[in-house]
């Protein structure tokens, strides 16, 4: 196995057609490709049972078995009974007197996960054997398990609670002391395991291993005494970590951030995205009156596969932050509402004159907010762009570029080329007077030479952002608005696939989404009537930007489209 | 080197032959009871008897019959003949020798008397004996590369490296019917066709010399007394499949094997026998050394090529076979350090001649590691074939001090207790594993009436729960219950319903363990249930809620159990 961390990318050849073969499942009949390629390599593996089974959508109970990690076959929970197509010394399939194909029943069983399948194969999941394997298997579990799920943060999440429903005996054989392990392992600055509670399926060790390529955890001793550690002297401290909270199928691993924070069964789930970095991976918001709980990735093999980094996935608390703008202002700080507020701007914009207005927005905004920005920047002759945020770029998911939307920025014609590069000419006409009105969305200018007393020369500063900064103290109008938790719209992450993401929790006090208020805006301003709906406007944004050509908020569905870029 | 290379060696060590050999075992039975101290009390002996120049005194592997060493027997030479067994000239056998004893052992070849005490050269467990694997053992100096090449070593190298081609060499070997001595009895030419079949650049041959079976030593002794024969086998084996390097994983509680490994190797390696263009041939062979760290799963091919890759030493699930997908990825063809040692007489003495000795389905001998309640035990090497009773009766000599032989283990924790009723069976792979039992590698543990099967069940359930490497949860778990339930047993503590527990679990880690540990580890429970109910049933105490225990026959297994026992009678050790 390489120690290479790799994801599948988009962008390699289709691969030639992979032959089919036919199997049953439990009597269904299912056809499966010969060969299905290794989630990590990309190289075609002979396709399994349980990958059949999938097919057929046919449940086998799994603990070790991840579909995106490399296969350990330790649990033993997905022993499945079969039979194979018999075949003559003359090596043709052996006939039934009906003409069907004689089936030939292997005497042992064999674990799905890791079993090809080959044509004519039957595969009997619901036998009265497979069922009394799957309940012993379920026993030997909890021989050991210290059934703590009162207290556990896995419980309602965790696949022995759920086997043990499903496939469990009501009562245990077995009185038998269990075996004592560390209760509290701290693993490394995010993680804690409860080595009892592990059932040792080495789906972290694997993930860190051959998908991260820090090779960090690993079991120690033999047989019964088997417990998971981190290398001695070693922390589990790489940028994906707590992605082993998520595939540990039962709560061994907890979260630090997320510990006895909430029972997951409260939390409203919400699709969206991660607005960390350019990579733009698919999450899960986690959410329960109005407040944020954590993030989780949702599997989108274009973008994340089932990852996300841990830098990202922890960075939401400011969402809930108690000095989030909430407030509406006037100039003098003075409160004002927002028809009020929109109709003294649109006057203001309508008399500038053309030519003496700048508009800087954020790459984390809304392709459709930036597209609306960028009418408003037309109508007003305005110089526009944005600002540049480089990070490091990791091997695995983190891009070097920090905001979420840098391509949509580029495609809505808002940024300039490189972005950023317009910033000092902005400031230069600020400072020559040519300048007088400066519409900033999401971005502090002072931190982009623009200091306070250049922007003390302008006529009018318009703001609208999340967060105080020194810029929104400064604004003449301040226009708060919202998390993208907090409203939906679309990102275009780094390789051009465009994506949408929804709204979990209701935006703080007078905050408004932004294209929403921005719709009234252009109106006031320009005359021009747009949607009062994100489907339309996504759906009237396609219709006028090339990029996006042929798009529809619908179409995009909940793992996007890739546009070419 | 080239083949008139070999013969002017052979020729040269013929030449050098005194008149008188004293073969002294040294190997690591009779090292434990001091045979080096009695070869340099020999060496002086001769000295001072001023016999430099007609007694050479050397140090020869495994004599066999481990329980009466030091063992050193003398030859005298005829011309030319460089060995005993080239010459019928077997002298007679001394058994506890000490050092004290080498002078009046000396003084033997000047007409003189010795009160050692002497073996029988003639006694059944040498003249039952058919040497293939051990023909050299006791004979060749296992140090000396010169040695085994006068007795035709590496000759069946050379030969294939000129006149076979690795198809037709791999089609001899099946022909021989050679099946792996290892345990699970795969035959080893089928073996070898795949992985020559498999398309790579890069192919390995590994050596399983992890012998972790308690009571076995056959792969120990064959690598003390003859580990040029196991060289030998490896590089034809390579030369067939198309592999350039090879490994020999030997178990670390082997310090002389492995010290005698690496001699070997560099003397071959000196000699041109392994490296590059192997007899001026296009063929390159290297083997290295890999030491284990005492854990028996890593005998298990897939752990062990995970050990050799420096990983932790689990199994993992097959397919993909090492044959496809082995050592690093590559096709890997492993094999057991006896299956090894017949290579090289096979080729040289053709494949009929192997295939006529033995059964129809399990040919040539097979080598045991004679133990227990025995008056003769040690080292003893049958054809395939022979009756279990003129093993232990005749060439083992019964029950010591009177005894009665109550039953033989064969196949180590993953075989079975053949009862004394069962005495006539043949011993081959299939009579075996009909009787519930397997010709494992090779150890045979005898046990008398003073023996407890339900004893010797706990004992192998033990080894398996501490050499369980815990990776497959019914393995990891089920050994430790069974373990618990044999005491509760045997503490006189459990009820038939205990029972009943015990022989769901069989079956239960029987089906669904990963590798062959966990798959065989029930089997000595299963066998002695099967041949010795009634000793586990003696010791239950009346159950308040179901049958009382004389209820219990020997019918079978409980009906919850049913629908997991095999349906017919695989061998399932996992090989
Ligand atoms: C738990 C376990 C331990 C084993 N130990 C050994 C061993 O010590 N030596 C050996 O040759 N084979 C051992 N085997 C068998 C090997 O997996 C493998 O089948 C064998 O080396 C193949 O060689 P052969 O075909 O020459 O028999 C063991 C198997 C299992 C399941
Ligand atoms: S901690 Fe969780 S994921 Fe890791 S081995 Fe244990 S049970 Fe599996
Ligand atoms: S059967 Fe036992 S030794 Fe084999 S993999 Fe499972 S736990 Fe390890
Ligand atoms: S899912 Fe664990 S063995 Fe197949």
């Amino acid at each position: 196995m390489s120690n290479a961390p790799s994801l599948p990318t988009e962008t390699k050849p289709a691969p030639a057609p992979v032959e089919k073969i036919k199997v049953r499942v439990d009597g269904k009949e299912v056809e499966v490709p010969k060969t299905t390629p290794d989630p990590l390599s990309g190289r075609p593996l002979p396709t399994t049972m349980i990958q059949a089974c999938n097919a057929a959508r046919v449940d086998v109970p799994h603990y070790c078995y991840h579909p995106k990690l490399p296969v350990a076959g330790n649990c033993r929970m997905c022993l499945v009974e079969f039979g194979t197509a018999a075949v003559g010394q003359d090596r043709k399939p052996v006939l039934n007197p009906d003409g069907t194909s004689k089936i030939s029943k292997s005497p042992r069983p064999a674990i799905a996960c890791a079993t090809p399948v080959s044509p004519g194969m039957e595969i009997y999941t619901n036998t009265p054997a497979v069922k009394q394997m799957r309940e012993g298997v379920l026993e030997f579990l909890l021989i050991n398990h210290p059934l703590d799920c009162p207290i556990c943060d896995q419980a309602g999440e965790c696949k022995l609670q759920e086997y043990s429903v499903e496939y469990g005996k009501s009562e245990s054989r077995f009185v038998e002391p269990k075996v004592h392990k560390p209760k509290h392992v701290d693993l490394g600055p995010r993680i804690v395991l409860d080595d009892e509670r592990c059932i040792l399926c080495t789906r972290c060790i694997r993930f860190t291993k051959d998908v991260v390529g820090d090779d960090a955890l690993g079991i120690v001793n033999r047989g019964s005494y088997n417990t998971l550690t981190a290398y001695p002297g070693k922390q589990f401290d790489n940028n994906y970590t707590l992605n082993t909270v998520d595939i540990c199928p039962v709560g061994a691993l907890t979260s630090k951030d997320f510990r006895f924070q909430m029972r997951v069964w409260f939390l409203k789930e919400t699709k969206s995205l991660c607005t960390s970095c350019a990579t733009g991976c698919n999450i899960i918001i986690g959410s329960r009156e109005e407040k944020v709980y954590r993030y989780e990735p949702r599997e989108n093999d274009a973008v994340n596969s089932s990852w996300m980094c841990d830098s990202g996935r922890l960075n939401y608390k400011w969402i809930g932050r108690a000095d989030r703008l909430a407030k509406l202002q006037g100039p003098g700080s003075s409160a004002i509402g927002w028809s009020a507020a929109l109709k003294e701007i649109s006057e203001k914009l309508k008399q500038a004159a053309k030519g003496s207005t700048a508009l800087i927005a954020s790459a984390r905004q809304t392709n459709e907010e930036l597209y609306l920005l960028g009418k408003l920047a037309v109508k007003l002759g305005a110089m526009t762009d944005s600002v540049p945020r480089p990070g490091e770029a990791d091997k695995l998911l983190l891009n070097a570029d920090r905001n979420p939307n840098s391509l949509g920025a580029r495609l809505t014609g808002i940024s300039a080329d490189p972005m950023g590069s317009n910033l000092p000419k902005i400031a230069e006409a600020i400072k020559s007077g040519r300048i007088k009105t400066l519409i900033v969305f999401g971005e502090d200018v002072t931190e982009l030479g623009m200091s306070p007393d250049l922007l003390g020369m302008l006529q009018t500063l318009i703001v609208s952002d999340i967060l105080p900064n020194a810029t929104t103290r400064l604004a003449h109008y301040l226009l708060p608005g919202c998390a993208h938790a907090e409203k939906r719209g679309t990102f275009t992450q780094t390789k051009g696939r465009v994506q949408r993401f929804m709204k979990a929790v209701e935006p703080p006090g007078d905050a408004r989404p932004e294209w929403e208020f921005l719709h009234e805006l252009i109106l006031n301003t320009t005359g021009q009537d747009g949607y009062a709906s994100i489907e339309g406007l996504f759906n009237q944004m396609a219709g006028e930007v090339p990029a996006f050509k042929d798009l529809s908020w619908a179409g995009l569905g909940d793992s996007g489209v890739s546009i070419p870029i | 080197m080239v083949i008139d290379d070999l013969t002017e060696i052979a020729d040269k060590e013929r030449a050098a032959r005194k008149r008188y050999t004293i073969r002294c075992c040294m190997a690591a039975g009779c090292m434990s009871s001091n045979s080096k101290g009695v070869k340099e009390a020999l060496e002086d002996a001769v000295n001072q008897a001023g016999l430099q120049q007609m007694v050479e005194v050397r140090g020869v592997g495994c004599m066999k019959l481990c329980c009466q060493g030091p063992l050193v027997q003398i030859d005298s030479a005829t011309a030319g003949a460089t060995f005993a067994l080239e010459s019928n000239e077997v002298g007679p056998l001394y058994q506890k020798v000490t050092p004290e004893d080498a002078n009046s052992l000396v003084s033997t070849l000047k007409g003189g008397q010795t009160p050692v005490q002497r073996g029988d050269p003639r006694h059944p467990f040498f003249s039952a004996q058919l040497s293939i694997v051990l023909a050299n053992s006791g004979f060749i100096d296992p140090e000396r590369i010169e040695s085994y090449i006068t007795a035709e070593g590496y000759q069946a190298l050379h030969d294939v490296l000129r006149e076979l081609t690795p198809k037709d060499l791999i089609e001899r070997i099946i022909k021989s019917g050679l099946r792996g001595r290892g345990g699970a009895g795969y035959p080893t030419g089928l073996k070898w066709a795949t992985v020559g079949k498999a398309a790579s650049q890069q192919k390995y041959v590994i050596c399983n010399a992890d012998e972790g079976d308690p009571g076995a030593f056959m792969d120990r002794s064959v690598l003390e007394s003859d580990p040029h024969s196991v060289l030998e086998g490896m590089a034809i084996a390579a030369y067939a499949v198309g592999a350039n390097q090879g490994f020999i994983y030997v178990r670390a509680e082997y310090p002389l094997a492995i010290a005698r490994l690496h001699a070997a190797i560099k003397q071959a390696k000196k000699y041109g026998l392994l490296g590059s263009g192997i007899f001026e041939s296009p063929f390159n062979f290297n083997i290295d050394l890999r030491i284990g760290a005492g854990a028996f799963v890593c005998g298990e091919e897939t752990a062990l090529m995970a050990s050799v890759e420096g990983k932790r030493g689990t199994p993992r699930p097959r397919p993909p076979f090492p044959a496809e997908s082995g050592l690093y990825n590559s096709p890997t063809l492993i094999n057991n350090v006896e299956t090894f040692a017949n290579v090289a007489p096979i080729v040289r003495k053709g494949a009929e001649w192997f295939a006529g000795i033995g059964t129809e389905k399990s040919k040539g001998t097979k080598v045991f590691a004679l133990a227990g309640k025995i008056t003769n035990t040690g080292l003893i090497e049958v054809p395939m074939g022979t009756a279990l009773r003129k093993i232990v009766e005749e060439m083992g000599g019964g029950a010591p001090d009177g005894g009665k032989i109550k039953a033989v283990q064969t196949g180590g924790p993953s075989g079975g207790c053949i009862p004394a009723e069962e005495l006539d069976t043949p011993v081959d792979y299939d009579s075996l594993t009909k009787l519930g039992s397997i010709m494992g590698s090779g150890g045979m543990i005898v046990m008398d009436e003073t023996t407890k099967m339900v004893d010797v069940a706990r004992f192998f359930m033990e080894f398996c729960m501490d050499e369980s490497c815990g990776k497959c949860v019914p393995c990891r778990a089920g050994t430790a219950q069974m373990h618990q339930l044999l005491n509760k047993i045997l503490a006189g503590n459990a009820t038939t319903r205990d029972l009943q527990k015990l022989e769901e679990l069989c079956y239960m880690v029987k089906n669904t363990s990963l590798c062959g540990l966990g798959q065989t580890a029930p089997n000595p429970v299963l066998s002695t249930l099967r041949f010795f109910r009634k000793e586990y049933t003696d010791l239950l105490m009346p159950d308040a809620f179901g049958p009382r225990p004389n209820a219990v026959n020997g019918t079978g297994h409980a009906a919850a159990g049913r629908n997991l026992a095999p349906t017919e009678g695989v061998p399932s050790s996992g090989k």
